[in-house]
């Protein structure tokens, strides 16, 4: 029952990482490559957690699981704020 | 058994990309580049002879970390000469490979 | 099954480390230099390696990473980061067979190898009396601390030398290049949300590091990284060499583990010797001392040299 959940979560997040990619690869512009890498690969992040979670021996594991996505948000989020900015900046002319 | 051959296998390439990068890069921050690819095959290496006979072995671990350490603190200070050699002399290459490209 | 996840993982590492290697300029070569440093620490947790994963993920593809993406940035500002033009190399051919046979002369190496027993016999009736859970902390600080010491006065050294090519009428000036940052910015926040964080996963990795994988050299690695978002941050400005205080955080590690070295001597176990009874408390101060200073030293050697540019 663990292992199908498992199972199912981690295949969950790792379409989200091949969507995240493809809209990488194929998006035309930082901005919009920007939103399909942050939106899409920590989603994929939060599933996988997720999935190797119901593996966990107990919840302590559980908790720094969790604590690992909420550090990659955080860290995503201020970076690929900042290179937006600066993306911005390069495109209107500084 | 056959998990520790592949990851030897894997180091040793390493060691010759990371000479062959050694060699062809003419910039010399992908010198250093290469320098810690060479670098960490080797660790690689003796991280796969250290796990070859099933048990982890921790004295090879320990001496990669120290190499670890180390690989930092060389690159470090040839990232300064780099970075002083380019101030100086307005060019990221050695003088002698100017104007054979 | 585990087969088929070593090679994919290795013929990835192979790839990104070809990535490095060929053309495309130096950014690209750095971003997939860090890329290739985060799959080896993967290969090494395949290698049964816990402890060199955490240090090749925080050393090897973190500060070394921070290292060359600061690096890349003052040769930009001296537009010296662009790759000459039309780098051919005249003996391309030669080269690439020279370093296939280097590879080829490593792998005859391996197969020819006698099997060595394992664990070493004398390493496994020395481990229960080290003092720590740990095998590779009982190996560093203990069994073959002399690496270890001699590791540390390494790293002092090569800051020395970092220091040394600073320009002589910069001496004064604080370390590195000053830091603009939106205040009350994006970044500005990161720089306060992370560090408490940092600091407790930093110190919980030192502290741990004697009975499960972790240690000195990861744990004042997650340090100097702490140290080094907030410099970024704006809120910790660099300091200068002359503070005595940052220069007693450099000596710290070395200066206590020597001492450790002579107790033992004068305990009669010989040098670096640390007897039984004592060797787990010995083994802890000296970790808390070398992960201070290997916090201190790491974060300097990114930092980099006094720089002009810090106008008060």
């Amino acid at each position: 029952m663990n292992d199908l959940a498992t199972y199912a979560f981690t295949s969950i997040g790792l379409f989200f990482f091949v969507a995240g990619s493809v809209g990488f690869l194929r998006f035309p512009d930082v901005f919009s490559r920007l939103h399909a890498l942050t939106k899409a690969d920590n989603l994929g992040l939060g599933f996988i957690a997720l999935g190797i979670a119901f593996q966990a021996e107990s919840w302590r594991l559980v908790a720094l699981l969790f604590l690992i996505w909420g550090l990659m948000l955080l860290a995503a989020g201020t970076m690929s704020q900042l290179i937006a900015r600066d993306a911005l900046r390069e495109r209107d002319g500084r | 058994m056959t998990g520790s051959t592949l990851y030897a296998l894997t180091g040793a390439a390493l060691v010759g990309i990371g000479f062959f990068g050694l060699i062809s890069a003419q910039h010399l921050m992908r010198r250093v580049v290469a320098f810690n690819l060479i670098g960490s095959g080797l660790f690689v290496f003796l991280g796969a002879a250290g796990a070859r006979s099933g048990a982890s072995d921790p004295i090879p671990q320990a001496l990669i970390i120290t190499g670890i350490v180390v690989a930092l603190s060389a690159s470090a200070l040839a990232i300064g000469l780099v970075v002083a050699h380019a101030r100086a002399s307005r060019r990221p290459t050695l003088p002698e490979e100017d104007g054979e490209a | 099954m585990t087969l088929v996840l070593d090679l994919t993982l290795c013929a990835l590492i192979l790839a990104v480390a070809l990535a490095t290697v060929l053309g495309g300029g130096v950014f690209r070569a750095i971003v997939f230099f860090i890329v290739y440093g985060l799959l080896l620490s993967v290969a090494w947790v395949r290698l049964d390696a816990v402890d060199v994963a955490l240090a090749e993920a925080a050393i090897g593809a973190g500060l070394t990473g921070v290292l060359f993406l600061s690096a890349f940035g003052k040769l930009a500002r001296i537009g010296a980061e662009a790759e000459p033009p039309a780098a051919r190399i005249r003996g391309f051919l030669p080269a690439a067979l020279a370093c296939a046979g280097l590879t080829g002369a490593l792998a005859w190496a391996w197969f020819a190898l006698p099997v060595p027993e394992r664990p070493a016999p004398d390493l496994a009736t020395a481990l229960p009396r080290a003092g720590v859970e740990n095998p590779v902390t009982a190996v560093l600080l203990n069994f073959r601390a002399w690496d270890t010491l001699l590791e540390s006065i390494v790293l002092l050294a090569a800051l020395i030398g970092v220091w040394m090519l600073a320009r002589d009428e910069d001496w004064h000036d604080r370390f590195g290049l000053p830091q603009h940052v939106r205040p009350g910015g994006v970044m500005a926040n990161f720089g306060r949300l992370l560090p408490p964080v940092g600091v407790l996963v930093g110190v919980y990795l030192v502290y741990v590091g004697a009975d499960r994988p972790g240690g000195a050299f990861q744990g004042g690695t997650v340090l100097a990284a702490v140290g080094l978002v907030a410099a970024l941050a704006g809120l910790l400005r660099p300091p200068r060499v002359t503070q005595i205080v940052w220069r007693m955080g450099l000596v710290a590690g070395p200066l206590v583990f020597l001492v450790a070295g002579i107790v033992g001597a004068i305990l009669g176990a010989g040098f670096l010797t640390l007897p039984e009874p004592i060797a787990g408390s010995a083994i802890f101060v000296i970790e808390i001392a070398l992960a201070i200073s290997i916090a201190v030293t790491l974060a300097f050697l990114v930092i980099g040299p006094p720089e002009q540019g810090h106008r008060e």
